[in-house]
Formats: C-alpha cells, structure tokens, sequence
C-alpha cells in the first residue's frame, strides 16, 4: 500500500460477537489503534483480527471476497448505515479516511429473519439464491448460438436492463430496510430479465414466482422508505420497484387466462 | 380462486388493495374538501349542497358504503403487512439513522391511527351530531359555524388534518409506486403532485376552523335551521 497522506486514526470499535446461530450475541468493544487512513475498512478489521490472534482470542468473523466492490459478498451495518456513510460504496471499497481521528464506530450484521446471523457479522443470505432459483433465469434451448445482432434490443431497455443487472446480491437494500423487505433486489433481477427480448417468455411467471418466494422466505413489504436506494452501492433505483408491481399486477390479472381448446393437455 | 387467493396474500397484492383504497378514500378527501369550500359563498349553500347530496339516499348509501369498505380494507391490508413486517425484522439495529425515509413515510401507522380516530369524532361530530351540542338536523352551515366555535374541537381538527397532509404526502407518491404507476420522465412530477394534493387538502380543510375562530365565516340567521331534512336521510354531510 503506498504511504498515501501518511495519517493514523485511533478507533473504537463496538462490534456485534455471536458465537453461532443459537448464541444470544452481544456488543464488545474494541480498541483500534494506529489504523492507517489509506486502509479499507475490511483491512482495518484484518489488522484487529491480527492482533486478536497474537492476544490469543477469537478474531471477528465478516464476509468477504473479491475486495473490489463487484462480489456482492461483504456488507457490515457501519454507525446504522449499511455498507458505512458513503454512497453507491460497498464495504470493502470504505476507506477509513471516511472515519476521524478518536471516532467509535459500531459493526452490525444485517438484521432479517430471512437473513439469520451464523457468526459475529457473517449472516446466511442463501434466501437470496433460492428467490432466483423460483424464477431469476432464462430457459435457453441448447442448440447452435444465435447470431449474436439477431435479436434487435432497443438502446434504451439494454441500458436499464444494464441499470438493474448492476446488483450484485449483497443484501444491503434488506440491511437498510426498516421492514427488512428484499423488494429492491427482487425487482432488479425481475427487471433486468423481463426487459430483454430474452426474458419475455418467462415475465409473467418469473415475477410471479419471485415474489412468492420472496415473501415465503420471510422478508417484510415495502412501505416507499426508499432506504433502500440510499444503501445500494450501485444506486439501483425504487423506479424498479414500482416497475416490479406493474409486471406482478399485469401478471395475476392477465397471466393464464387463453381460452382453452378442445385437445389441449394444459 | 387461486389466483385471487394468492394475489391477495401477498405483500405486493395488500399493497396494492392499500393503495387501491387509499385513492378512493384520497378521491374522498379532496372532493369532501373542496365540497366545504362553499362554506365562503354565503351561509345558504352548505345546506343546499348537503341537501343536494341527500336527495338520493341510494347513491348516498352506495358512496357510504364504498367509503366504509374502504377504510376496513385499507387497515386490514395495514395491520396486516405489519405483522409481516415485524417478523421480518425482530431484531433492529443499536444505531438508527435514515438517508431517505422522511417524518411522513415513517409515521403513516400514527397518522393513519390518528386518522382513523378523527373519522370516527367526525363522524359523531357534524354527520350524526352525538357529540355536538349545538347539532340541528340539515343546519349544515350553523353546525359547522357552532362545532368550530369550540377551540378544543377546532384544535383537534387541525392536529387531524396536519396528520392527513403527513398522510398524503407519502401516501399518494407511495400508491403510485404500488401501483406501478412510474416512469423516469414522470417521476419527479409524482413527488410534486403527492405534494400539492396534500397542501391544497390540508390548506383548505385547516382554513374552515381558523375562518369559523377568526370570525370570517359567520353563524346563519336562525330561519335556516328549519330546512326539512328527508326523512330516511339520517345524517347531514357538511
């Protein structure tokens, strides 16, 4: 790491142990001292892991992995923010010359019953597989690839297509919800399908399994709090939202009506 | 009847019979609002408007009814996605803090239960008169020059309508939202119109005890009182 401005911070952390899924949990607090303002706030918390395992004590447990804000895997609730006070920022890509000189910052997990804590800030967001696995796909026929121009996608849907596909998973629109609600991330991946050419066959059945899913997997309903767009660290709009409820109101009004023929199996 | 079952148990489904109810009784609000603006135009017309609404009772029934459906429907839907709600989220944070939520969008349980109060001393009040002590049958403009007059009852009706304001303003951008109803090149207009139906709703409900304390809007002369109400026409609407 280069020298950068060269400042140190002396921290105090307040950080959410629990000891496994059945532990109570509580905050401990800790001090971090010497942090250097040119570090993540991931790598902040390796340095007191660090020292923690020299003291011979159970280090922290996060999620983590590709560091470079496009995995989808880490996400702490920094001083009540999820992903810390910066915006369109995972937690990985927080840097502590965010936080000043004698700050107490306190580490939460996300808080859902869809999303229940394993260890200390790590929590199970498998929830967010299974709503994709009711629906969040195309069928594709295998066969010979398609020319690849084939299919004509107007500029503007590719681009919000592109918009909604920007999110990564990492369950910071449920972190921030004050009903834990996943409509955010639901309505991305519904979004970003149904407004291709490719997602079509499946819009009205994939929003309509997605959302029971969604709702089976214990999240709460959105109540237009729009915590959710401040917290995404890829500033997915609630428009997607709203878009979500036009396809889901389309699809319980519309979808499996076709009058029926004789010799039909279906 | 799947479907429907379905539908109607889901959160976007009981947001959507929110929202649905919600501009039925918004539509109410502001039509009731500016109904009582012929308040100003002398102290006849309350009382011809509100004979006007009684002159047929099954249409007067019928919206009563709607209203009614509405308003149960409406807290269904609410104290039902509460109970999903706050399965959803047991446990909160140690630190709160909010981005984007506003004062209105975090406490339309509060105004809503406010509202609800109000409707029903409403009601009593100036429809059925049980709480009024100056209550004439069909003396629609001395009935609301003579409630008004008292500054406790006024009082609340202020607090009441500071909560509808409260209501509406997230209330109308949320249904749109619900009900799908947005579009990029829309979307700041949603938050403008949510803004001034709330502003003209609860300007003009907040202006009639104010006028009524202030003196402007005056009792009627007393030959008014004796406007012969139908007789299966219960209630007067002010």
């Amino acid at each position: 790491m280069s020298s950068g401005n060269g400042k140190t911070l002396n921290l105090t952390l307040e950080v959410w142990r629990q000891k496994g899924p059945k532990d109570p949990g509580k905050f401990v607090t800790y001090d971090a001292h010497g942090i250097s303002t040119d570090m993540s706030f991931l790598e902040m918390l390796d340095v007191v892991n660090e020292r923690l395992n020299e003291k011979g004590e159970e280090p922290i447990a996060f999620d983590h992995d590709c560091r470079e804000g496009i995995c989808g895997m880490c996400g702490l609730v920094i001083n009540g923010r999820p992903h810390g006070p910066r915006g369109a920022t995972t937690t990985c890509q927080l840097h502590m010359r965010s936080f000043k000189d004698g700050d107490t910052i306190t580490i939460e997990p996300w808080r859902a019953t869809a999303f229940p804590v394993l260890r200390d800030l790590v929590v199970d967001r498998s929830a967010f597989d299974r709503i994709i696995a009711s629906g969040g796909f195309i069928s594709v026929s295998t066969g010979n690839a398609q020319d690849a121009n084939a299919i004509p996608v107007p500029k503007e849907a590719a681009e919000l297509a592109m918009d909604a596909a920007a999110c990564i998973g990492c369950g910071a629109c449920v972190a921030a919800c004050p009903n834990a609600s996943a409509m955010l991330f639901v309505a991305a991946k519904v979004s970003h399908l149904g407004l291709l050419p490719q997602g079509q066959p499946e819009r009205e059945s994939r929003v309509t399994k997605m959302v029971a899913k969604m709702d089976a997997e214990g999240f709460g309903s959105c109540t237009n709090h729009r915590e959710c767009e401040a917290a995404c660290p890829k500033e997915i709009p609630v428009q997607f939202i709203a878009r979500m409820n036009r396809d889901y109101l389309k699809a319980s009004i519309f979808a499996g009506r076709r009058e029926a023929r004789a010799g039909d199996s279906a | 009847m799947n479907a429907a079952k379905a539908f109607f148990g889901s959160t976007i489904g009981q947001k959507v019979v929110m929202a649905v109810t919600g501009l039925i009784l918004f539509g109410f609000v502001l039509v009731h609002m500016a109904g009582n603006l012929q308040v100003y135009a002398g102290p006849t017309k309350l009382d011809e408007y509100g004979e006007l609404l009684r002159k047929a009772p099954a249409l007067l029934w019928g919206a009563r009814l709607v209203l009614l459906g509405s308003a149960l429907a409406h807290v269904w839907a609410m104290l039902s996605l509460t109970k999903v709600n706050m399965d959803a989220r047991p446990t909160g944070y140690r630190v709160e803090t909010y981005k984007k939520s506003d004062y209105a969008s975090r406490t339309m349980r509060l105004t809503g239960i406010t509202l609800g109060a109000f409707i029903v001393f409403h009601i009593l009040h100036l429809t059925t008169g049980t709480v009024h002590p100056q209550f004439v049958e069909g003396a629609v403009h001395n009935n609301f020059v003579f409630g008004f007059q008292a500054p406790l009852v006024s009082g609340f009706y202020i607090v009441a309508m500071l909560c509808l304001g409260l209501h509406l303003y997230h209330g109308v951008w949320s249904m749109t939202q619900t009900l799908g109803l947005a579009h990029p090149k829309y979307d700041l207009l949603r938050h403008a119109a949510a803004t001034a139906f709330a502003a003209i709703i609860v300007a003009g409900n907040i202006s009639f005890p104010v006028a009524v304390l202030a003196g402007i809007v005056k009792p009627a002369a007393p030959v008014i009182a004796q406007a012969t109400a139908p007789a299966d026409a219960t209630s007067v609407r002010e």
